[in-house]
């Protein structure tokens, strides 16, 4: 063999490896990604043979009891209902006001610079200190009690980074030309963002608040340390009736327990009878972060379908 | 001719760099004023100083005064606002609003606080006629802007900055992203608008800075070597840098 072929075969013994590399690794990423899967899928199938009996009207509409065949989950879904509205109602405009600061209006400083870093630690802090926080500042400091409007506010404050970065995200692909047409027309900045940049960002904001509200919504931890009961045989005032006054706003400040809580709950009791109902539990939460995630998948793609630059 | 713009020792920094060196210009109302040079020469940068877009490039900054109508638009007096609203500008790129076509024109109007929707409708319409594209989209103008073609876009964009009722239309390369069959309806067009308005347009080809200005102002490392018109610009060129650009020697 002369060196040309010798150069020759190592070149097709180093394809050959290379191929073979190549090959092992698409295996190898399967077999991670269907772990993955299979693990979640086994977990779903699970939990909905154990909870599938249990589900049902009464299961909705029942209060919880010390009977697990007479137990439901009315003021458990109700609170988490109430929650998620009134976190959403904190979290976004805050959310999008603040993210529209920092891109729009905030000078590069070490100021901002500052913020923008504890923006994206915030979003990584674990979620019981923000029930310490809630405990703290909300039920104790301006006294609002182991309210729903403590736990929301808890909340808030919980997916406020991930709301913030998500429209930061979504402001900053706004492509500056938009901004230079509504300028060159004799726009104010403000009229700018409000009509311009807010709008055509808007989708990519909803995407990332509902994301995050599906967060929001299996978070149990800081609602148990800010002291959400884990034994509500009441659902908190609704917020508007047929009945004159119409407006009750003191439903706000009435206990709840949530879904997450109320299995929990269950889940720690020794019957097996209530292991069965906490995996219904389950499965209504889980159907509710599905659909919640569903809109933010529909939301993104008829976003991207939409809007070309 | 009427002077609309008197450019007077302009330079123009961007930071530390220098764009545009001590420019002296005196624009004609109501004609076509091209200006053209080769890329980075500035002239990008000198048309958007004649409307403060400038303004929101961080670090710019202006010596020496622009005055339209006798005022200098850079005094501290002067709402850039009220600037912007009278001198319109069109873009190299098309870029319409993502939203319906009426909503596009309707923007300059609704930003004014216009809410008589009988006269918004009639300022749309006027303004899609003056930039000849209301017969291509008058039966869609609910649809998106973003559907219409390039060319299209691009007369849209034109007649947006119409409905404002600008007195001054600058046009930064308007026709260099698109093909030739919409250029050409452009190029008429602008020969029409003339009548009644003020055309500033950089362009990158000189065969169209012939065919439709009357003034031509040739820009080199931002300085402004000449500026004469186009006839005698185009077959008489006074400075030897001129003659090399336009027969296609460098650039």
């Amino acid at each position: 063999m002369n060196g040309q072929e010798t150069i020759r075969v190592e070149i097709s013994d180093h394809k050959r490896i290379g191929r073979l590399a190549d090959r092992a690794f698409s295996i190898l990423g399967l077999f991670a990604t269907t772990v993955g899967l299979a693990v979640l899928l086994v977990l779903l199938i699970d939990v909905f043979i154990d909870g599938y009996p249990r589900l049902g009207w009464d299961f909705l509409t029942q209060y919880p009891s010390r009977k697990p065949e007479n137990a439901g989950i009315l003021s458990a879904w109700v609170g988490t209902a109430w929650l998620m509205v009134l976190t959403a109602l904190i979290a976004f405009p805050l959310g999008v006001a603040s993210a529209t600061y920092l891109e729009e209006y905030g000078r590069k400083s070490w100021l901002t610079g500052f913020i923008e870093i504890n923006i994206a630690n915030l979003a990584g802090v674990p979620s019981i200190i923000y029930g310490l926080l809630g405990l703290g500042l909300f039920v104790r400091g301006l006294n609002l009690g182991r309210s729903v409007l403590a736990g929301a506010a808890t909340l808030a404050i919980l997916v406020l980074p991930i709301v913030i970065l998500a429209s930061r995200e979504s402001i900053r692909a706004i492509p500056a030309s938009i901004r230079e047409a509504s300028y060159a027309l004799g726009a104010s900045k403000w009229q700018t963002i409000r009509h311009q940049v807010l709008p055509a960002a808007m989708p990519g904001i909803l995407t990332g608040t509902i994301l995050a509200m599906s967060r929001a919504i299996g978070e149990t931890a800081p609602l148990i340390t800010i002291g959400a009961l884990t034994y509500v045989a009441f659902v908190p005032t609704p917020p508007v009736s047929l009945e004159p006054p119409f407006i009750h706003p003191q439903g706000l400040f009435d206990a709840f327990t949530a879904l997450p809580i109320q299995v929990f709950n269950w889940v720690s009791r020794p019957q097996k009878a209530f292991s069965i109902n906490a995996a219904a539990g389950i499965i209504i939460l889980l159907i509710i972060t599905f659909v919640m995630n569903g809109i933010a998948v529909y939301l993104r793609h008829r976003y991207q379908k939409k809007i070309r630059w | 001719m009427d002077a609309a713009f008197h450019v007077q020792k302009l330079n123009v920094f961007y930071g530390k760099k220098q764009a545009l060196r001590d420019v002296n210009m005196e624009i004609p109302a109501k004609a076509v004023t091209a200006v053209i040079g080769p890329s980075g020469c500035g002239k990008s940068t000198f048309v958007r100083c004649l409307n403060r877009m400038n303004d929101l490039v961080p670090g710019f900054r202006v010596e020496g005064s622009i005055l339209y109508q006798g005022k200098d638009i850079y005094s501290r007096g002067m709402d850039v606002i009220d600037v912007r609203r009278k001198i319109g500008m069109v873009f190299q790129k098309p870029n319409p609003f993502p939203k319906s076509i009426y909503e596009n024109i309707a923007y300059g109007l609704r930003i004014q606080g216009v809410k008589n929707k009988e006269k918004i409708d009639t300022v749309v319409e006027e303004s899609l006629k003056k930039a000849a594209i209301w017969e291509e989209v008058k039966d869609r103008l609910p649809q998106s802007a973003l559907s219409l073609s390039g060319g299209q876009q691009q007369r849209l964009c034109i007649a947006r900055a119409l409905a404002v009722a600008p007195e001054v239309l600058l046009l930064d390369e308007p026709t260099s992203a698109i093909d030739p069959i919409a250029t050409g309806r452009i190029e008429e067009l602008l020969r029409e608008l003339k009548e009644s308005y003020t055309i500033v347009i950089v362009t990158h080809n000189m065969q169209q800075a012939a065919r439709i200005s009357d003034i031509t102002g040739f820009f080199l490392m931002g300085e402004l070597v000449e500026f004469d018109p186009t006839s005698r610009m185009f077959t008489n060129p006074k400075d030897s840098r001129t003659e090399d650009y336009i027969t296609g020697r460098f650039g």
